[in-house]
């Protein structure tokens, strides 16, 4: 049995651990409100945004612009999107594996005519492929420090381009959607080309015709398409976000229980030490009392 | 007439209008009450509101407008 002073040193150290941890799992769950807030603030304009356009898009058939040419998927672009930090469970590493998935399977050709890039969002992503030259196309981890569209905007903007001039024949979004505090799902999401929006409702097709378009349909729609890819991108990024406080929050909940769990057990066997040092030294006193007596 | 004025980050505006003033792509133009339905892209400018508290302005890099029987949401990009 360790000795009670070896015993005591670790109950303050796990102690201490247990310190850590809780106040990780505090930290995270002020950040997952406001990172749900954030989610929440998106949504009445990516839902409206969609619904414009779907209305509108429905009566012009298939005018989707240079956005949504379906080109064999030859060159690929992935866009992972991790946390900056880890203790936050298997979050990151579900991205990372999902990736590797894509690259061993799916485009498993194109990867090895060195035609898949990965652009990585959060330096847990990058830190990874950033060794690998063949498939890294670059980072965006200072956009954790704060989020803003402008940002989020900018890279989508960037990758648009890059599509646009045939660099890329597609891209896909690989990130960890919000479902609950304590749920998150890895998500392949198809952002360029645009896939044909699913056919809407028919109340949808009665209201076009009263409308009056300025410009013009067309170029309404056009002018739309970058918005609402923006927005795709700028919808992952804060569902990850979130995502990501979520589940540093499960797992260092987790972590202060194991903690709590082993200070318990610890506690027991430091009792249980002292008081074998007691009965030792009473059974000393009283063996020394007999050794006068006798 | 009510205006919604929604930015992906937050809501900018919401409330009872008489007026609202927005630079569209092919011009600025006004919107009283009772307009038409409309749908229209806007370029970077200033959004004017006029309300019963007074005249208020929003500076915005682009967006959307769609008007539609006295709901007039506006769909903005902040700069």
């Amino acid at each position: 049995m360790a000795s009670l002073k070896e015993v005591r040193l670790r109950i303050v150290s796990v102690g201490s651990t247990q310190q850590i941890t809780k106040a990780m799992k505090m930290v995270s769950a002020a950040k997952l409100r406001r990172a749900q807030d954030a989610i929440l603030a998106l949504r009445p304009y990516a839902q409206k945004l969609q619904e414009i356009l779907e209305n509108l898009s429905q009566s012009m058939g298939d005018a989707g612009g240079k956005y949504a040419r379906v080109r064999p998927a030859e060159k690929v672009l992935l866009i992972a999107i991790t946390s900056n930090r880890g203790l936050c469970g298997a979050f990151n590493s579900n991205v990372i594996r999902t990736v590797n998935r894509l690259l061993a399977d799916k485009y498993a050709t194109q990867n090895k005519a060195g035609n898949v890039k990965i652009l990585c969002i959060g330096k847990k992503a990058s830190d990874f492929y950033g060794k690998n030259a063949a498939v890294y196309a670059g980072n965006h981890n200072t956009l954790f420090a704060g989020i803003t569209f402008d940002a989020v905007a900018k890279i989508a903007e960037s990758v648009m381009a890059d599509f646009a001039n045939e660099q890329y024949d597609r891209v896909e979004i690989i990130y960890n959607q919000f479902k609950n505090a304590a749920t998150q799902l890895i998500t392949i999401e198809q952002m360029l080309p645009i896939q044909p929006a699913a056919k809407a409702a028919d109340k949808a097709k009665k209201m076009v015709s009263d409308y009056i378009f300025e410009p013009g349909q067309t170029e309404i729609v056009l002018e739309l398409i970058p918005k609402s890819l923006k927005t795709q991108l700028f919808k992952a990024v804060l569902d990850s976000h979130a995502s990501e406080h979520g589940a540093r929050m499960t797992s260092m909940n987790k972590a202060t229980d194991n903690a709590e769990e082993l200070i318990k057990q610890l506690k027991l066997s430091y009792n249980k030490a002292r008081q074998a040092a007691i009965t030792n030294e009473i059974l000393e006193i009283v063996g020394g009392a007999e050794a006068l007596n006798g | 007439m009510y205006l919604d004025i929604i930015t992906p980050e937050k809501k900018l505006f919401s409330g009872e209008v008489n007026s609202v003033k927005v630079p569209g792509t092919d011009g600025e133009f006004q919107v009283l009450k009772n307009h038409a339905p409309i749908i229209s892209t806007l370029q970077k400018g200033t959004v004017k509101v006029k309300s019963a508290e007074g005249l208020k302005t929003f500076t915005i890099g682009g967006g959307v407008i769609e008007v539609l029987k006295n709901k007039v949401i506006l769909l903005a990009e902040v700069v």
